[in-house]
């Protein structure tokens, strides 16, 4: 069988990520002190559990509407007006997924036709490209400084507008920059949007987790945004949830109705346990996001400290639960730092490079660990930064 | 007074001034100052390290006693709280609601030490109208502090 010919050559030409064999050296090393997750340490609150418990021991084992449990659509809806100040009818407007990445995949497939230019903010999470690749789009990547906190500025979307591009894809609070988009950004990003017909999705799937002290702003309530964004949102991140795989987007009826309807096609309904869960979760968890959010708050200081305190340069990273910093000093590239450190120390980061080109020179530490935990890693990392100086 | 200098040294009292510093958002003046005034005012009784006596030969063993004691006029509870606070044996004492008044935890060398001081010393005290002694037999966790099992990590070392 001659597979090249066999399979779908775009998929094809999707290459598995490089940094993935460092994934598995890591995978398969003992006692290696981790930074390198995605997700939340913290355990489901016990109350969404047992949401998730009860709805199985009533039994409901079924499918659900393809849009998700009116019940849970009626409170995303209720939080979206709350929280971000756009109103979506649960109806028509507001669909749940499984995980912010399916939503992500549905939105792109339903906006994105062949040969369409869609443009990415990097570095971010690594969905987005394939994604786009996938439904036939050409990804534009738009590379974010870090003099700017890695926020997209006007004059960086605008020089990359073409009369081909269908959309933007904005992912604030940011993985793995831990960068925020604060209000006057969104609104010189909006302001160049206005007129246009671009749409934007809105990956906020980090939106709960900020630490400025001011809420998530989403571009979707700025004048003249709600009619052309979608709002990924999800429960992984903000109630520790990632291997209950459910996750929502709110939009306008037109593009959510597309959407469902690849939903429906491809997925059917997200899991029910998850949407019983998920109920529970936005109805009382509020208490647990706020415990969490000082958690990582501390954590996040600590380690923005400790990289700072060894010379790898880090800005204050606000949102998600990453630290960034610049690894330009040793004169490594983000690959040979991580690898090294990863042989001689046993400590597994991120190379930056792995979220985009623009990320190189950085790294991607999270600290969705404990205290003690990082307070290791970084000694560690203290004295692999001594081990290279006197090398040279 | 700083609640989340509190609860940071609830968590760890071993954290060093620079790391509540830079935890909590406050100075490293500032968290001296406040740590010690807390500490002067009596709002921080004391540190103690959270030890799993178990792993020693020489293990203690803790019991918890449920003492019932007939109040007295005005001041109800409270003196005899005040004496049986005052033997060494004595690690913990609380005023409970619901089925007794006092709860005494006890420590010793071995449950007999611990039986005979009940015994010899809270059971005859004066007002004490009953006791019921529980041994503590294996302490899973303690102050927030896990002493059994290991809380694996069992997400993957690396994700995106």
């Amino acid at each position: 069988m001659d597979y090249m010919k066999l399979l779908n050559p775009t998929v094809v030409d999707i290459k598995p990520s490089g940094i993935r064999k460092f994934f598995d050296i890591a995978a398969e090393m003992d006692d290696v002190i981790s930074l390198g997750v995605g997700e939340p340490d913290f355990q489901t609150p016990w109350h969404i559990r047992q949401a998730g418990i009860k709805s199985l021991q009533d039994g409901k084992t079924k499918y659900t509407s393809n849009w998700g449990i009116l019940e849970l659509r009626k409170a995303v809806s209720d939080y979206m007006k709350a929280e971000i100040g756009c109103e979506y009818d649960p109806k028509s407007e507001v669909l749940i997924s499984v995980g912010g990445s399916e939503a992500i995949d549905a939105a792109v497939r339903a906006i994105v036709g062949y040969g369409d230019e869609v443009l990415i903010v990097q570095p971010s999470f690594v969905c987005y490209e394939p994604i786009v690749r996938l439904a036939g789009g050409v990804p534009v990547i738009i590379s974010t400084k870090v003099e700017n906190e890695f926020r997209l500025t006007a004059e960086e979307l605008k020089s990359h507008i073409t009369d081909r591009t269908k959309l933007l894809i904005l992912p604030y609070p940011g993985n793995p920059t831990g960068a925020i988009m604060e209000r006057e950004d969104l609104e010189a990003v909006a302001e160049a949007l206005r007129g246009t017909s671009i749409a934007v999705i809105s990956d906020e799937i980090y939106s709960e987790l900020t630490y400025t002290g001011n809420r998530h702003v989403s571009i979707a309530s700025l004048d003249g945004m709600r009619e052309r964004t979608v709002v990924i949102n999800g429960f992984s991140k903000t109630y520790s949830m990632t291997g209950w795989r459910l996750g929502f987007a709110c939009g306008p009826e037109p593009i959510l109705t597309q959407m469902t309807k690849i939903h429906q096609f491809a997925i059917m309904s997200a899991p029910t346990t998850s949407q019983y869960a998920a109920i529970e979760a936005l109805k009382n968890g509020r208490p647990d996001i706020e415990a969490m959010v000082e958690e990582y708050d501390m954590r996040r200081r600590l380690m923005v400290d400790g990289f700072n305190a060894l010379g790898l340069e880090c800005f204050e990273p606000k949102g998600a639960f990453y630290a960034f910093p610049s690894i330009k000093s040793t004169g490594l590239s983000s690959e040979e730092f991580c690898e090294r450190l990863l042989y001689s120390k046993k400590v597994a980061i991120v190379p930056g490079n792995a979220f985009g080109e623009s990320g190189e020179g950085h790294v991607r530490a999270s600290y969705c660990y404990s205290v003690d935990h990082i307070k290791e890693a970084i000694r560690r990392i203290g004295e692999f930064l001594e081990d290279i100086k006197n090398e040279g | 007074m700083n609640v989340k200098l509190l609860k940071l040294l609830c968590k760890n009292a071993r954290y060093t001034v620079h790391e509540l510093s830079v935890m909590t958002g406050l100075s490293e003046d500032d968290v001296k100052s406040q740590v010690s005034e807390m500490e002067k005012e009596g709002l921080i009784r004391g540190y103690k390290a959270v030890i799993d006596w178990e792993r020693l030969d020489s293990a203690m063993v803790s019991a918890i006693i449920e003492l019932k004691v007939e109040p007295q006029p005005d001041v109800g509870f409270e003196q005899i709280a005040e004496q049986v606070k005052k033997y060494p044996e004595v690690e913990t004492v609380y005023l409970m609601s619901g089925g007794y008044d006092l709860c005494v935890i006890v420590k010793g060398k071995t449950f007999q030490e611990v039986a005979m001081f009940v015994a010899k010393q809270l059971a005859p005290m004066k007002y004490v109208v009953s006791t019921a002694t529980h041994f503590i037999l294996r302490r899973y966790k303690e102050l927030d502090i896990e002493l059994i099992g290991d809380n694996k990590d069992d997400r993957e070392k690396i994700s995106f």
